[in-house]
C-alpha cells in the first residue's frame, strides 16, 4: 500500500474524529453539570448546520460569521429548552431527561423535515478555504485541515477553561458536589442554564463545520448521535479529556479499520465499544468508582 | 372472571373493530412494549436498543418463511437467532446501569442496523425483504383476518409468559434487584445472572412479536432495526405506564391508532410523536394504566 493512501485515511479519520470530539465534549460538559445525557445533541448539531445555511441564504452571512452566530443562536435555544422543560426533571432518575431529550429530538428533526424536506441542501466551501495543501506525504483539502485544526483549538480552549481557570473550578466543583459548593456561597443553579447552552453551542459549532462537507439535511445528526454515544462510552461519560481523546482516537482507528475491512466501516466503533466494556467498563478515562 | 371474558371477547372482536392488519399490530406492539417493561419496570433497566431484537427476528422469520417454513416455525427460528444475539449484547450491556445501560444498548442496536444495511444479499438493504409468505400446513392464511386468528395463540402465549414471569419468585427477585441490587446480592442472589436472564426473556418476547410483525405485513423494511423503532416502543411503554405490563397494550393502541388516524391528513407524525413523548415524560409519568390503577385504589 502506498504511504499516501495510508496518510489520506489517517487524515480522514482525524476529520471524523474532530466531529466526534466536539460532539462528545458538549455531551460531557452537559452531563458533568446537569447529569443529563442529551439525546438532542444530534438535532442541535443539525440545527447548527441549518443555522449556517439559513444565515447564508436569507442574510448573505458567510461561513466565518456563521461559525460564531449559529452556535450562539442554538445555544440560546438550548438555554430556553433547559429553563422551560429539562429543569422540571432534575429531581428524578436521569433516565427521564434522556427520554425527554429523545422526544425533543423527534420534534426538532421532523419539524425541520416539514420545512426543508428530506433532501440535503448544498453549502459551498467558503472561498478562503478552497483548494488543497501539499503536506509532503499527501495533498489534502484545505477545508478539512481547517476542520481538524479548529476543532482541536476549541477542545483545547474548553479543556483549559474547565481545568485551569477559576470559572472552570466553580463549574467542576458544582458538578462534583453541588450541595457543598452551595454551602460555600456559590449559586450553583445560576450556572446550570449557561452550561447547557454552552454544550448546545458546541454541538451547533460542529454542525456549522459539517455544512460545507456534508449536505445540510434534517437527518444529518440522527445516526451520528448514536455513534457519538459509543465514543462517549469508550472515553468515559463526563470525562472532558476522555471525550476529546476518544473522539479523535475512534475517528482514526475506524478510518484505518475501514481501509482494511471496508465492510466494517460503520460497525467498527461499536466493536471498539464492546471491547472497552469487556476490559474497562468505566471507559478509557472514566472513573471506575463514579458509576 | 367477567373481566377475563371481556378481554377475551375484545381480542376476538378486535379485527372487526379496526382493520385486521392494524388489529394484530396493536397486539404485537403491545407485546413488544410488555417485553420492554419486563426489563424497565421490573429490573429498572431502560433498553434503548430493543429494535435489535424485534428487527433481527423480523428478518430471520421472514427469510425462514420465504424458505418455505410454516409460520410458527419461522417465528420460532427468529426467536432462536435473536436469543443468540441477545446473549452477547446482554452479557456486555448489563455491565453498566441506568443511562449507561441505555446508551450501550442503543449503540449495539445501531451496530445491528448497520449490519442489516450492509448484508444486502440477505436483507435487501434499503429495499428490505419482500413477498414474505405465511403458510401453515395447507391452511389458507393469505387473508389478514385469517392470519390474525392464527397468530393470536402465539401472542397470547407471549403475554402469558410475561405475566407468569413477573408473578413468579424469579420476578420478585428482579424487583429486589431493581430496588436495591446490593442487598439482593447480600441475600445470595447472583444478580448479574438474574439480570441477564431477564434481558434474554425480554429480548425473546420482543423477537416473538417482531417475527409475527414481519409476517403480518409480508415484508420487512430496514426501519425495523432503526433506533426510532426502539424509541417508539419505549414511548408506548411510558404512555401505558412503566411497571404495569398490561399498560403497554394501551400505550401501543393509543400510539398506533393516533398514527393511523393522523397519517390520513398529515405527514407530521414525527412532530406529534415528539410532542406526546415530551408531554408524557414531563407530566404523565404514571401512564394510562398506572393512573387508572391509582384512581381505582383511591376510590377503594
Amino acid at each position: 500500500m502506498e504511504p499516501s493512501v495510508l496518510f489520506l485515511h489517517v487524515f480522514n479519520g482525524l476529520v471524523n474524529g474532530a466531529f466526534y470530539a466536539l460532539l462528545s465534549l458538549g455531551l460531557a460538559v452537559i452531563f458533568g453539570m446537569l447529569r443529563v445525557v442529551n439525546f438532542m445533541h444530534g438535532a442541535l448539531y443539525m440545527l447548527g448546520a441549518f443555522g449556517a445555511y439559513i444565515l447564508l441564504q436569507e442574510a448573505g452571512i458567510g461561513f466565518g460569521l456563521a461559525l460564531l452566530l449559529a452556535p450562539l443562536l442554538v445555544g440560546l435555544l438550548g438555554m430556553l429548552l433547559e429553563r422551560l422543560l429539562l429543569r422540571h426533571l432534575y429531581a428524578l432518575d436521569p433516565l427521564y431527561n434522556l427520554l425527554l431529550t429523545f422526544g425533543l429530538t423527534l420534534f426538532l428533526q421532523d419539524g425541520m423535515r416539514l420545512f426543508f424536506g428530506i433532501q440535503g441542501q448544498p453549502y459551498g466551501t467558503p472561498g478562503w478555504l478552497r483548494g488543497a495543501v501539499d503536506l509532503g506525504v499527501v495533498v489534502y483539502p484545505t477545508y478539512r485541515l481547517f476542520v481538524i485544526g479548529f476543532s482541536l483549538l476549541v477542545c483545547l480552549l474548553v479543556w483549559y477553561a474547565l481545568e485551569r481557570t477559576r470559572l472552570g473550578m466553580v463549574v467542576r466543583a458544582a458538578t462534583e458536589r453541588p450541595d457543598l459548593t452551595r454551602a460555600l456561597g456559590i449559586n450553583v443553579d445560576r450556572w446550570v442554564t449557561p452550561v447547557f447552552g454552552f454544550g448546545a453551542a458546541l454541538a451547533a459549532l460542529a454542525g456549522v463545520l459539517a455544512a460545507p462537507m456534508r449536505n445540510v439535511s434534517p437527518l444529518m445528526g440522527a445516526d451520528l448521535i448514536i455513534t457519538v454515544f459509543a465514543v462517549v462510552v469508550i472515553g468515559g461519560l463526563g470525562s472532558i479529556l476522555g471525550s476529546v481523546v476518544a473522539g479523535f482516537l475512534v475517528g482514526v482507528v475506524t478510518a484505518l479499520g475501514a481501509l482494511f475491512y471496508p465492510a466494517l466501516a460503520n460497525t467498527l466503533v461499536f466493536i471498539l465499544m464492546a471491547l472497552v466494556l469487556l476490559l474497562r467498563p468505566a471507559g478509557l478515562f472514566g472513573n471506575p468508582e463514579a458509576s | 372472571m367477567p373481566l377475563w371474558l371481556l378481554f377475551g371477547g375484545l381480542l376476538l372482536a378486535l379485527p372487526h373493530l379496526v382493520y385486521p392488519v392494524l388489529a394484530l399490530d396493536l397486539l404485537l406492539w403491545g407485546l413488544f412494549a410488555a417485553a420492554l417493561d419486563l426489563l424497565l419496570g421490573y429490573v429498572g433497566l431502560l433498553s434503548f436498543g430493543h429494535a435489535a431484537f424485534w428487527g433481527t427476528s423480523a428478518y430471520t422469520s421472514a427469510l425462514l418463511a420465504k424458505a418455505g417454513l410454516p409460520f410458527p416455525l419461522a417465528v420460532l427460528g427468529g426467536v432462536g437467532v435473536t436469543a443468540l444475539l441477545a446473549t452477547a449484547i446482554g452479557f456486555l450491556s448489563i455491565r453498566r446501569q441506568g443511562i449507561y445501560f441505555a446508551m450501550v444498548t442503543l449503540a449495539f442496536a445501531q451496530m445491528v442496523y448497520y449490519l442489516a444495511n450492509e448484508l444486502r444479499g440477505l436483507t435487501g438493504g434499503e429495499n428490505g425483504v419482500q413477498g414474505v409468505p405465511r403458510t401453515l400446513w395447507g391452511l389458507d392464511l393469505s387473508s389478514p383476518l385469517a392470519f390474525y386468528y392464527a397468530a393470536l395463540p402465539l401472542v397470547a402465549l407471549g403475554f402469558f409468559l410475561a405475566w407468569r414471569t413477573v408473578r413468579s419468585p424469579f420476578g420478585h427477585v428482579l424487583i429486589a434487584v431493581r430496588e436495591e441490587e446490593a442487598r439482593a446480592q447480600a441475600l445470595g442472589y447472583p444478580t448479574a445472572r438474574f439480570k441477564l436472564l431477564a434481558f434474554l426473556l425480554s429480548a425473546g418476547l420482543s423477537a416473538l412479536a417482531g417475527g409475527l410483525y414481519a409476517l403480518n405485513h409480508g415484508f420487512v423494511a430496514l426501519e425495523v432495526v432503526h433506533w426510532s423503532t426502539s424509541g417508539l416502543v419505549v414511548m408506548m411503554t411510558i404512555l401505558g405506564g412503566i411497571g404495569t405490563l398490561w399498560g403497554g397494550l394501551l400505550g401501543a393502541a393509543v400510539v398506533l391508532l393516533l398514527r393511523d388516524w393522523l397519517s390520513t391528513w398529515t405527514d407530521a407524525w414525527g412532530v406529534v410523536t415528539g410532542v406526546i413523548f415530551t408531554l408524557a415524560v414531563l407530566g404523565f409519568r404514571q401512564g394510562i394504566w398506572g393512573s387508572l390503577r391509582q384512581w381505582r385504589r383511591r376510590r377503594a
